[in-house]
């Protein structure tokens, strides 16, 4: 059992990274296969995979990961300034401020737990995003935003003689498709690195701590260290997003850290899945998606596409529709939201998984603590009671209340 | 208990070592070879793409959609359809009202959100995606200043809309872009004298400033031009953006034995700062024997609406406004408002000139080919456009034409009649020296992306 499992695994992550390998491709045909989007794709699917790691496994829900975001992308823009314009250095740094930042913020704020830890986390990140903004423009640039210049100093690139235009890995500069392919290839080692997380005994305690934080302290566990672990690592990850983010485009801006960026990786963990291992990565999709192909539809290209119609249907048609896209992309999301959190609660995996059943009925060992499992490789952990209705409901009711929160 | 700590083993770690070295492998066989132009999107078929690039949510979002309507009318105009608008009294003019050297005008749009970043994405979506050959809109500085280093490294023009920092043609100038708009330089040369003869050169002034980029350069620029007229500055103080109650700014104001207040706030912060010192009865005060005044440096009618009975009286200055008498003025008024029955703003009539100036440019250079666009508009000049005679100066891409300075009307007649023109300040008053804000255009070589 044990043995297969590895093997799923094995085959989610190599269908993961031919999936990201071919994605120019697949996403072509939806509008979406541009350099620049699927980089975001990309970035903030490691953003919502490391935010996933924390929401997903302990259930403490962060309203401040935002801010680890902008660190990296302030560490990487500076690095790109001071040190080289290589990549290398700039997640070092990155990875390594948000690190520092996230043992401090979460050093204070899990002392406290549910709504109260929330609140403690927006806290701080609208600290960092009003500091940024004003009180430390000398190291942020304010509202304009951190930008590599050319007569920046870069030492170690001075001492190599090397001079580049824009971030790049080794020479490789991080613009277009190249700068795409890099992303790829570290949301692909993120995702292998979650994967890795979610099956060791590490991961199995983080559930535990969500199904019952006092039960595992009766048990003789100390929770905070592994919840303060998990805290840091989700922050790093977060920080790695935030660097790459400034070395596919090198600005840094303040606003990457407003609530309403905490607020979005919320938003894509939840839409595709809270706790599944590919719901971040799709819920990701679906809201870059809404954000930059929905917002840029006009009542022009409306009519375009509903050139088949007689004229008086076309003009109401499009009149109706375009309330939907271009500045109404968000009205869309919201709907598409309320309509998840409502019919799915389990993100749009939950529907993906229900689809799959219809289909074949797989045996499905629970964890006990979600409702939510991966199409392949949840069956995996056996050392769990089996499923059982009542904790299900209980657990989906939970799930709708902490979404609603 | 003690095994159950977290490590990543061997057989995971090679697996993600494995997927990492095939997936970067995968770009030999993807990347294709899709840009072979002669520079970036040069257009190939019967269509020419702008992108606009606009605020269509967030705090912005008025301007933003203004803007958008603004450039559709352009777009019609270029391509013959509608009254053709300012293309009957632009001077000199090319364009012949059948597109840009043949080519029909398309357009592409996207939300900015008021973000820096998401101005970014946006326009790499039109640049990568639509092949968007020009980009325009915005109207904040910060996203103008962002877009505008983006259309500088990818080799498109950006035609800036509405921004008003110093920066924009200062420090942070572009080869790639152009600034149809005035900006806090300019309002302090305009302002300070319509302020002398208004207010006396005995007046000592308090400055509550929006703790951003736009907010420091426009309390500079005010600062210099009223101290030059000999008012003293009591105290500057910064507020934070989107800050909603100004109440423990505006307390301190009472006894600072300032007589003047200078608010270099904009969009709703203006509203409110504004609001909660009329309220707290700034207006019917006596300081220094003289009557306490209020002055808004940066105006826009959106705002005005906003502030309803408060703003009149009170003094700033604009880029643009529907009521002047000129003939290329009620144009364009006559067409926006044929087309979407309420008269523009100058949000609007500024990307919609920017647009035209792009087309125009096209036209005469006789390529799309940026360089050649780049040296078609520096040092251009024009009439017939609202703003009078003006003048695209090749050393920052700065326009310089008249500007308005303005006054909250008495008795407005409509929602849209809101703004009185006090004094139109000739365009030669308003011309400074480029080289005192720095920077550097860069390369303006067109390139391939």
């Amino acid at each position: 059992m044990k043995h297969a499992s590895k093997l799923a695994d094995f085959a989610l992550l190599i269908g993961f990274a031919v999936m990201v390998a071919l994605g120019p491709v697949i996403f072509e045909p939806i509008g979406a296969g541009y350099p620049d989007l699927l980089q975001k794709f990309a970035i903030y699917g490691i953003f919502a995979i490391g935010f996933n790691i924390l929401f997903g496994l302990t259930g403490y829900l962060s309203f401040g990961h935002a801010a680890f975001l902008g660190v990296g992308s302030y560490a990487a823009v500076w690095s790109f300034k001071l040190v080289s314009m290589d990549l290398v250095p700039a997640i070092l740094l990155a990875v390594l401020f948000a690190g520092i930042l996230a043992l401090a913020i979460g050093y204070v704020s899990l002392r406290r737990s549910g709504i109260y830890f929330s609140i403690l986390t927006l806290a701080f990140a609208q600290m960092c995003y009003n500091m940024a903004y004003s009180v430390l423009t000398p190291i942020t640039n304010g509202e304009t935003g951190l930008r590599v210049l050319r007569d920046d100093p870069r030492v170690v690139d001075a001492v190599f003689g090397y001079v580049s235009p824009a971030p790049s890995l080794f020479g490789l500069q991080m613009t277009g498709w190249a700068g795409y392919y890099v992303c790829g290839a570290v949301l692909v080692a993120a995702f292998g690195l979650s994967i890795a997380v979610f099956r060791s005994p590490f991961g199995m305690t983080l559930r535990a701590i969500k199904s019952n934080q006092k039960r595992m302290g009766f048990t003789g566990y100390n929770t905070r260290p592994f919840l303060l672990t998990a805290f840091i690592i989700s922050g790093m990850y977060a920080g790695l997003a935030g660097a790459l983010l400034a070395a596919v485009d090198p600005l840094a801006g303040a606003e990457r850290m407003q609530w309403t960026a905490s607020g979005e990786v919320v938003l894509m963990t939840i839409l595709g899945g809270a706790g599944t291992l590919l719901g971040p990565v799709v819920g990701t999709g679906m809201i870059k998606y809404f954000e930059n192909i929905f917002s840029s539809y006009n009542d022009v290209q409306l009519a375009a596409i509903f050139s088949f119609l007689p004229d008086d249907l076309r003009d109401n048609v499009v009149s109706v529709l375009g309330m939907f896209v271009g500045e109404g992309w968000a009205l869309t999301l919201g709907l598409l939201f309320m309509l998840v959190v409502i019919f799915l609660p389990g993100g749009i995996m939950e529907g993906v998984m229900r689809l799959l059943r219809l289909k074949h009925t797989p045996k499905v060992k629970s964890l006990g603590d979600s409702p939510q499992r991966d199409a392949i490789g949840e069956s995996v952990i056996e050392d769990m009671p089996p499923d059982d209705h009542t904790s299900r409901t209980r657990e989906s009711a939970k799930a709708m209340r902490e979404t609603a929160s | 208990m003690t095994d159950r700590i977290f490590r990543l083993n061997r057989r995971a770690a090679l697996k993600a070592g494995l997927a990492g070295a095939g997936a970067l492998a995968a770009p030999t066989f993807f990347i294709r070879d899709a840009w072979a132009d002669d520079f970036c999107n040069m257009p190939k078929g019967s269509t020419v793409t702008f992108g606009f690039n606009v605020p269509q949510t967030g705090p912005y979002a008025d301007e933003g959609l203004d803007e958008l309507r603004a450039l559709q009318l352009a777009v019609k105009h270029i391509n013959g359809e509608g009254d053709g608008g300012l293309l009957k009294t632009m001077k000199p003019l090319a364009l012949k009202g059948n597109g840009i050297l043949g080519k029909k005008v398309a357009f592409v749009s996207g939300d900015t959100q008021t973000k820096a970043d998401a101005a970014r994405a946006t326009a790499k979506r039109m640049i990568e995606k639509d092949g968007a050959i020009m980009i325009t809109g915005g109207s904040s500085s910060a996203e103008a200043v962002a877009v505008q280093s983006l259309c500088q490294d990818t080799g498109v023009i950006f035609m800036a809309g509405l921004t008003h920092s110093n920066d924009t043609t200062g420090k942070d100038k572009r080869a790639f872009g152009f600034r149809h708009f005035f900006n806090a330089y300019m309002s302090g040369l305009a302002l300070g004298p319509v302020l002398a003869e208004a207010y006396g050169k005995d007046r000592a002034a308090y400055h509550l400033t929006a703790d951003y980029t736009w907010g420091w350069t426009q309390e500079e620029s005010i600062k210099d031009a009223t101290e030059k007229l000999g008012w003293t500055t009591v105290k500057t103080v910064r507020t934070p953006l989107g800050a909603g109650d100004f109440s423990q700014y505006i307390t301190p104001v009472l006894n600072s034995g300032a007589d003047v207040l200078i608010l270099n706030h904009y969009g709703k912060d203006m509203i409110n700062s504004l609001t909660q010192a009329v309220q707290f009865g700034l207006r019917e005060k006596m300081a220094n024997g003289k009557k306490f005044e209020i002055v808004v440096p940066l105006f826009s009618e959106l705002m005005a609406q906003g502030a309803g009975d408060n703003i009149k009286g009170i003094i700033g200055t604009a880029n643009w406004d529907w009521k002047l008498e000129d003939a290329a003025t009620k144009a364009f008024t006559k067409s926006f408002g044929a087309a979407y029955g309420m008269p523009p703003s100058q949000a609007a009539q500024t990307c919609y000139v920017q647009a035209i100036l792009y087309a125009d440019a096209c036209q005469r250079a006789g390529t799309f080919n940026p360089t050649k666009v780049i040296e078609a508009l520096e040092g251009f000049e024009f009439d017939g456009m609202g703003n009078g005679k003006t003048l695209y100066r090749a050393a920052d891409h700065q326009c310089f034409k008249d500007v308005l300075v303005v006054q909250g009307k008495e008795n407005p007649k409509d929602k849209y009649d809101l703004l009185a023109i006090k004094k139109i300040v000739p365009a030669a008053e308003v011309t400074y020296d480029p080289a005192i804000f720095g920077g550097d255009l860069g390369s303006k070589a067109a390139k391939k992306c």
